[in-house]
């Protein structure tokens, strides 16, 4: 397993033939994303939702679990340091979970290139949970709710104003909001300004917003008809004292009903495999042409650019024309 | 195929709370474009192996400062070898006297440092280490 990761990580051909062996047997994992912010507590979150399933289900209901924490990469030397299982020691030698850390190696979205072929991997191997930690996420590291079926967005009080909370991007694509640390000052401010963020966005909603079911609102049903809507949960959990977890794994459990009963699974899984596919289409065309092109001539075109004879999207004409 | 990253793994294993070399040499090996899983202060030889194992690592490093170097470094070393990683290579930092460094490297430890141990020394020797795995395996 652990070899196979390593394969799938680095991109080698023996990692590429194993995933499109996997492949068929994928689909029945629940993908959980987690992200938020450098110090919010993703990993003591994902340390304890972890011991919370193997620890509540009895027998063959004990669901396997599988980490990936990401961890940037260093810019400059291409090294990382993944201190993320400083946090999941609770976890070691339980063989029904499985810690993989992963280096970010460059990708900008929160995730690795590599780590949706590790899930795969993890989903083929029978790991029915699969809990995939991002990089410390600042507003724009969305990738995780393409990859994910429930995505939780961790947030710790004292992180900013309501106005932070009404930006667009990473609060947008949460389906659970997560307030860990709820026992420091500030807690009550933070999730006031998380539920009038939601009531904004989600004005028909408003009228129930602690339930857990979703809600069919006409005003909003024009992109996906017959599709209720789902309001995003908010949760308090105080991580490191393993408060609020039963109730976080509740969430994330109605969130997974929703999911199934609203045809969302599928929708999101579709959405997922056409954009893997985009993306793969994109390296290999621009692989194949970077194999096609004359390097004189990319380096000419390349040097008028920095002379700053020609402008960048000049350049690309000139190289598309060949 | 994108450029191979050798991974490490470094981990403290035994009761003292003197994590500072640990983490100087994690990030020394950081800047020296090697991925570490950093795993924390007081690890038993089990966790190590574990994480060892999940984590696919070329290297592990223990930082060990209490003495108990002998009874740890072979006991991690063991439950290696009993998950099929014999290839794994262990480095070791800490406070380790003479004696006990010809001991260590007889029992097949890769290398063994000091303080004042030079970084840029440690990450050759690692990438040396690895090196030479990987060409037995290929022969």
């Amino acid at each position: 397993m652990a070899r196979l990761l390593t394969q799938i990580e680095n991109d080698t051909p023996s990692g590429r033939a194993a995933l499109a062996e996997l492949f068929r047997h994928t689909g029945r994992a629940h993908l959980i994303g987690v992200t938020g912010a450098p110090g919010t507590g993703k990993s003591s979150l994902v340390n304890q939702l972890a011991r919370f399933y193997r620890q509540t289900g009895s027998g063959a209901a004990r669901p396997k679990v599988a980490i990936i924490a990401v961890d940037p990469s260093s810019p400059f030397s291409g090294g990382a340091i993944l201190g993320d299982r400083v946090r999941m020691r609770d976890l070691a030698g339980d063989a029904g979970v499985f810690i993989r850390s992963m280096a970010a190696r460059g990708s900008l979205g929160g995730l690795s290139a590599a780590t949706a072929g590790a899930v795969q991997a993890f989903d083929a191997a029978g790991y029915e949970m699969i809990l995939i930690e991002t990089v410390g996420a600042g507003q724009a590291e969305v990738d995780i709710a393409r990859l994910a079926h429930t995505t939780l967005v961790i947030e710790a009080p004292g992180l900013g104003d309501d106005i932070q909370a009404i930006k667009a991007g990473i609060l947008e694509i949460a389906d659970i909001l997560v307030i860990n640390k709820a026992d420091q000052p500030g807690a009550d401010n933070t999730e006031r300004a998380l539920r009038n963020m939601l009531e904004l966005a989600h004005p028909v909603g408003r009228a129930f917003p602690e339930a857990s079911r979703p809600f069919a609102s006409p005003g909003q049903m024009e992109t996906a008809p017959n599709i209720p809507l789902w309001m995003p949960l908010i949760r308090r959990t105080v991580a490191i004292q393993s408060l609020g977890i039963a109730e976080l794994a509740e969430a994330i459990a109605a969130h997974r009903q929703y999911l199934q009963e609203s045809g969302e699974w599928q929708r999101r899984e579709r959405q997922r495999l056409s954009s893997d596919l985009e993306t793969l289409l994109h390296e290999a065309l621009i692989a194949r042409w970077r194999a096609a092109v004359d390097e004189e001539y990319y380096r000419s075109v390349a040097n008028a650019l920095l002379t700053r004879q020609i402008s960048p999207h000049e350049a690309v004409a000139r190289l598309l024309r060949g | 195929m994108s450029e191979r990253k050798i991974r490490v793994l470094i981990a403290k294993p035994g009761l003292d709370g003197h994590d500072r070399g640990a983490k100087v040499v994690a990030r020394a090996l950081r800047d020296a474009g090697m991925e570490v899983i950093y795993t924390g202060l007081r690890q038993t030889p089990e966790m190590i192996a574990e994480a060892a194992l999940q984590e696919d690592v070329d290297v592990v490093g223990l930082s060990i400062l209490s003495g108990a170097h002998l009874t740890l470094a072979p006991r991690v070393m063991e439950l290696l070898k009993a998950n099929g990683q014999e290839n794994v290579r262990v480095f070791i930092g800490g406070i380790i006297p003479d004696e006990d460094t010809a001991q260590l490297l007889a029992l097949g430890v890769s290398g063994v440092y000091g303080p004042g141990a030079n970084t840029d020394e440690i990450a050759g020797d690692i990438r040396q280490a690895v090196a030479q795995i990987e060409s037995s395996a290929e022969a």
